[in-house]
């Protein structure tokens, strides 16, 4: 019954291509990227992921241009002030195709001394395009003051998401925490991806002691519960480091914990790849060692790899979530998602200030959406199946 | 027909597996795979090599290639200069030079294709790697491959699965072919295949074989294709060589009781003819504990007290007829019903 | 339910009586989003009393899916045209049943799987599940299909699994598969199979993963049981020496079809389709050492999109454009009881074994 299936699944991958003979030529020809391509491309959920994705890191990169403030600007006029509607219509001026917010007014309930904000319809203030704001450094190498969308006075209260506590802006805020957070994910996984090639290369290429002392080292770092490891390690950096040293102290704890998984990965593939007709062929044929790991085994997984790293940079993302939110993380001023949920940890947040909330939200889609690409790519990573 | 040289001579060739126990991995015991082998094959011979599974026969072919060394014992193959070298006592340099010379086939033409490479690159990565050509030299000389195993130069540019198994089994063919050797290997090169694909196949093998002089060792566990394309059989059990002879004689003389009980078993296309089947009682033996004396003796009709205590000794029963039996003498045998 | 229950009376036909199982344009397809792979694409068989079928083909002629078709256990996303006539009952009251028409899921169907129609594979392994033991999985079957008494169950495993030839029959009652050699593995699934006494039994490739040895004993276990029971055999292999010692009847498929149907003899010394020719020359064998066997070029096509008519044109050496590639080729009469799907089937020399000495 079972070969039955497998046909139709060989068939499957040949018969997209059959139905003309100019695409047969392509079947044939295409190598192993272009067969994941074109099995990728079928999984709708996992190309809506990597468009959601893509969109992400490029507001990340581009977070100052992007945020209509700077992170820690405070307008103390606008503690804790709720999320702006957009307008476009208004009794005074009728409809207009700019749209504008309206000014905050806050009134204190004078017996619970509560504040609340009004809109307050007098004021309106219009959104343009490309306006001159604060004043921040791209990327750390050229001021501007450009922002690609804001009010004509820098110091209007437009706030979309809300303020904080000391009214700072909050969706400039998310935007630059998504850069440090997002960031921390691909930073993350490159030293785990070294780490984990390196050491699950080692395992299961030489065998033997070599092979039994890393493995024991992982069985040794995975039955240690990951939150306590992640909170005495990172207890244990120095209390005067400067936050990039911080930043940097944490993407070493979670590689040295987060490597296990992806060379358990690595050795078990090459341990099955050595075993493959194909490799001793390329050993008759005269190969070194060299080029059978860089011709015949890497190609071999790469594909295998990158679903891995997909789907654990997610986890590397709430871990620096998780020891932030706790506050053994990164310490404001640093902002990331992480620190901006310190703001939100208790009743009093979700009760009166629920916008808060927003970077958690952006946590969940930025996590789904690597795990739905993950699958899609673990579809597409054999398509010789 | 002249009788040409040796090509190869394997003698008292050995590969013990060692079975590790508990936490200390202790040595327990060895599984004997191949177990005090000797035959020879000649110059542009076809020997065939017939066993059933766990016989050792693949791990005998891989030690002849030194893919798994051997645990003892000699393999003598010519060099071109027409010199007798042990392979088993070849450095790795020297090795290299010698695998040019002896090439493998291996059986799934799934697995001993790197489905990532295009068939010019598997085809060429022999002579890459032995550094035989390059550049347009290396094009043109995987070309004049791929067209001698009956393939088109246009599937060059073709990564593996846009084949199907026959033509995958060519490319692998074509592979093996390319360092020019003078003595291949085919491991059941045959048996993942439909017969009229087979037949396709064992066609070109023989052609190859005529037209480049080529030496086979050529392992199969069906008795039909080794019929077909061997000049001299040899039947293995539990490890051992138990009978080697030319084609005819094996199959209508066979010497020893297990070869003959081998060919009763193979159904025959023709229901006109049946065989007078001798059907073995029990099991294989167990090559990590076999028996004593003749490692068949529990399961042969002939077995006499001599079977049980003395392991029988490897001689020549007739002109290159040896057998492993101490009855062969007094045995009358039957021989394969022709079909 | 539209169950579809022919009644039949009691004395029909002598020929007649002994068909328990007719196939009647069979048609197997799976539809994908490529297309309609047309698996099997109008099969007829008869399978008689006591006698065993063999279906011979090369892999993905349709002999396996045809076989699955039988007992209505054919993969997502297949679908079963056609009729498959059984006979239920004693022969005192028979009535037909048409499978095709039951639920793949329902009752009936259910009993008569591993019931009237039981099956062995190519690989026990999947057949049995591993972490039961071989005499649970045996009165499991004797339980749903024979009785329902827990001691009686296994005292007809036992016997059962003796009358496989079981060495030890106790001790393996208590085995898991696992500890089974391969042999011993498919008597033991013989023994699941035959224990609810079915009237047919199917055979996918039972020894295609076997020794030659292992292979013998196991046909020869077949063919005794068959004696003693009475049971048919439906015989899938692509290896024409066990045809020619299990079958009666045969029939050869090449693409979905069945090409050429006869019995076992007028197959081997007056084959008449060309593919079957090809087949008979294809076989490596002592005649034809030291000559080039009779290749068929190219490979079989994959049943999708296939062209118009006769599904073996393109490697074909007797093809005429213009005839051949025109429409579909209808199963032609040749003699009594020897059917051949080819236009010039009756002009053609016969084939087979026979004709080399």
């Amino acid at each position: 019954m079972n070969t039955v299936v497998e046909k139709w699944k060989s068939y499957r991958i040949r018969s997209k291509t059959t139905k003309k003979p100019e695409k047969t030529e392509a079947f044939e020809v295409a190598s192993q990227w272009q067969l994941m391509w074109w099995k990728f491309k079928k999984h709708k959920m996992a190309m809506f992921s990597a468009i959601v994705l893509i969109l992400l890191y490029l507001s990340a990169i581009f977070c100052e241009f992007l945020s209509p403030k700077v992170p820690l600007e405070r307008f103390s006029e606008y503690k804790n002030t709720p999320p702006q509607g957009i307008h476009f219509y208004s009794k005074e001026t009728g409809f207009s195709l700019r749209p504008f917010v309206y000014d905050m007014k806050m009134t204190v309930d004078q017996k619970t001394f509560r504040r609340t904000f009004q809109e307050d319809k007098s004021k309106p203030y219009y959104i343009y395009f490309f306006v001159k704001g604060s004043e921040y450094k791209m990327w750390g190498l050229f001021n501007s003051d450009i922002h690609l969308f804001g009010t004509k006075d820098p110091n209007a209260p437009m706030f979309l998401a809300g303020t904080d506590d000391l009214g700072r802006d909050l969706l400039s805020r998310m935007l630059y925490g998504g850069r440090i957070s997002l960031a921390f994910g691909i930073l993350g996984i490159v030293l785990t991806l070294v780490l984990g090639l390196l050491l699950g290369g080692l395992s299961g290429y030489l065998g033997g002691f070599t092979d039994t002392v890393i493995q024991r080292t992982i069985d040794l770092l995975i039955c240690i519960p990951t939150i306590p490891l992640w909170m005495a390690l990172a207890a244990a950096m120095p209390r005067n480091w400067s936050a990039l040293e911080i930043y940097f102290g944490m993407i070493i704890i979670f590689s040295i914990i987060g490597w296990t998984g992806l060379a358990r990965v690595v050795r078990g593939k090459i341990l099955s790849l050595r075993e493959e007709d194909f490799t001793m062929a390329a050993r008759l044929a005269g190969a070194s060692d060299m080029r059978i790991v860089t011709k015949h085994l890497l190609p071999s997984f790469a594909s295998y790899i990158i679903v891995s790293i997909t789907l654990s940079i997610p986890a590397t993302i709430l871990g620096e979530t998780a020891l932030s939110f706790l506050g053994i993380g990164l310490m404001p001023p640093v902002v990331s998602w992480g620190v901006l949920l310190q703001d939100a940890q208790n009743l009093e947040t979700l009760a009166y200030h629920p916008w808060l909330l927003w970077p958690a939200s952006l946590i969940i889609l930025t996590v789904l959406m690597f795990n739905f690409l993950g699958d899609g790519l673990r579809d597409a990573a054999d398509p010789y199946k | 027909m002249s009788i040409s040289e040796e090509i190869l001579n394997v003698q008292s060739l050995k590969k013990y597996f060692v079975i590790k126990k508990g936490f200390l991995q202790r040595t327990a015991g060895y599984v004997k795979a191949v177990d005090d082998v000797n035959f020879y094959i000649r110059e542009g011979e076809t020997f065939g090599l017939v066993g059933e599974s766990g016989c050792g026969k693949t791990t005998l072919g891989r030690c002849v290639l030194r893919a798994i060394e051997p645990s003892e014992g000699v393999t003598l193959f010519r060099d071109r200069d027409g010199k007798m070298k042990d392979l088993n006592g070849l450095d790795s340099k020297e090795l290299r030079r010698f695998r040019r010379d002896i090439q493998l086939i291996f059986q799934d033409p799934y697995s001993s294709l790197n489905p990532r490479m295009t068939v010019e690159n598997i085809v060429g990565e022999p002579l890459v790697c032995n550094g035989m050509a390059s550049g347009e030299a290396l094009r043109e000389r995987v070309k004049e491959l791929v067209e001698m195993v009956g393939l088109s130069s246009r599937h060059l540019e073709r990564y593996p699965h846009a084949f199907s198994g026959g033509q995958r089994q060519r490319i692998g063919i074509a592979r093996a072919l390319a360092t020019n050797p003078r003595f291949i290997v085919c491991d059941e090169a045959v048996s993942a295949l439909d017969v009229s694909v087979q037949a396709q196949i064992l066609n070109l093998l023989r052609d190859l074989q005529k037209r480049l002089g080529l030496s086979y060792l050529f392992i199969s566990h069906d008795l039909g294709v080794i019929q077909h394309i061997s000049d001299r059989v040899g039947v293995m059990y539990v490890g051992r060589m138990v009978e080697t002879a030319k084609t005819d004689d094996l199959f209508k003389q066979p010497k020893h009781p297990y070869t003959e009980a081998l060919l009763s078993a193979k159904p025959i296309p023709d229901p006109r003819k049946k065989a007078a089947r001798i059907v073995l009682s029990g099991e294989v033996a167990n090559p990590a504990n076999p028996p004593s004396g003749c490692y068949f003796h529990p399961r042969c009709q002939y077995a006499q007290d001599v079977c049980r205590k003395k392991k029988p000794e490897w001689r020549e029963v007739g002109p290159d007829h040896f057998v492993a039996c101490h009855l062969a003498d007094e045995l009358t045998l039957q021989g394969a019903v022709k079909s | 339910m539209s169950v579809n229950i022919k009644k039949q009376s009691a004395g029909a036909g002598a020929a007649n009586a002994d068909v328990i199982l007719e196939v009647k344009d069979l048609k197997v397809h799976f539809h994908l989003d490529e297309g309609k792979l047309k698996s099997v694409d109008g099969v007829n068989l008869t399978i008689r009393k006591g006698k065993t079928l063999g279906i011979v083909g090369e892999s993905g002629c349709g002999k396996s899916v045809t076989s699955q078709a039988l007992l209505r256990i054919v993969p997502h996303p297949g679908t079963v045209e056609g009729q498959i006539l059984l006979k239920r009952g004693n022969t005192g009251n028979s009535e037909t049943v048409d499978l095709v028409k039951l639920d793949d899921k329902g009752k009936e169907i259910r009993s008569i799987r591993g019931g009237e129609i039981a099956m062995i594979f190519q690989e026990p392994m999947k057949a049995f599940s591993p972490i039961h033991t071989v005499g649970d999985q045996i009165m499991e079957a004797i339980l749903l299909h024979r009785t329902k008494d827990d001691s009686e169950a296994r005292r007809i495993a036992l016997e059962t699994l003796q009358s496989v030839g079981m060495s030890n029959p106790v001790q393996r009652m208590n085995e898991f598969p696992h500890q089974l050699s391969g042999g011993m593995r498919q008597r033991a699934m013989i023994a699941m199979a035959l224990a609810s006494h079915p009237n047919i039994l199917i055979a996918d490739e039972p020894t295609t993963a076997l020794d030659v040895t292992v292979q013998a004993q196991v046909l020869q276990l077949i063919n005794e049981l068959k004696e003693k029971t009475g049971t048919s055999v439906i015989f899938i292999t692509h290896d024409l020496g066990v045809i020619a010692e299990m079958s009666d009847d045969v029939a050869v498929m090449y693409l979905g079809k069945v090409v050429e149907y006869t019995d076992v003899d007028t197959l081997f010394y007056g084959a008449r389709h060309p593919y079957t020719k090809a087949l008979f020359h294809s076989i490596p064998s002592v005649a034809s050492r030291n000559k080039r066997l009779e290749s068929i070029e190219g490979t079989v096509p994959f049943p999708m999109n296939l062209p118009e008519g006769c599904g073996f044109y393109s490697r074909c050496p007797r093809a005429e454009d213009g005839l051949c590639n025109v429409t579909e080729i209808p199963l032609f009469k040749v003699s009594e009881n020897h059917y051949v799907r080819c236009l010039f089937a009756e002009e053609q020399n016969p084939g087979g074994v026979g004709n080399e000495h």
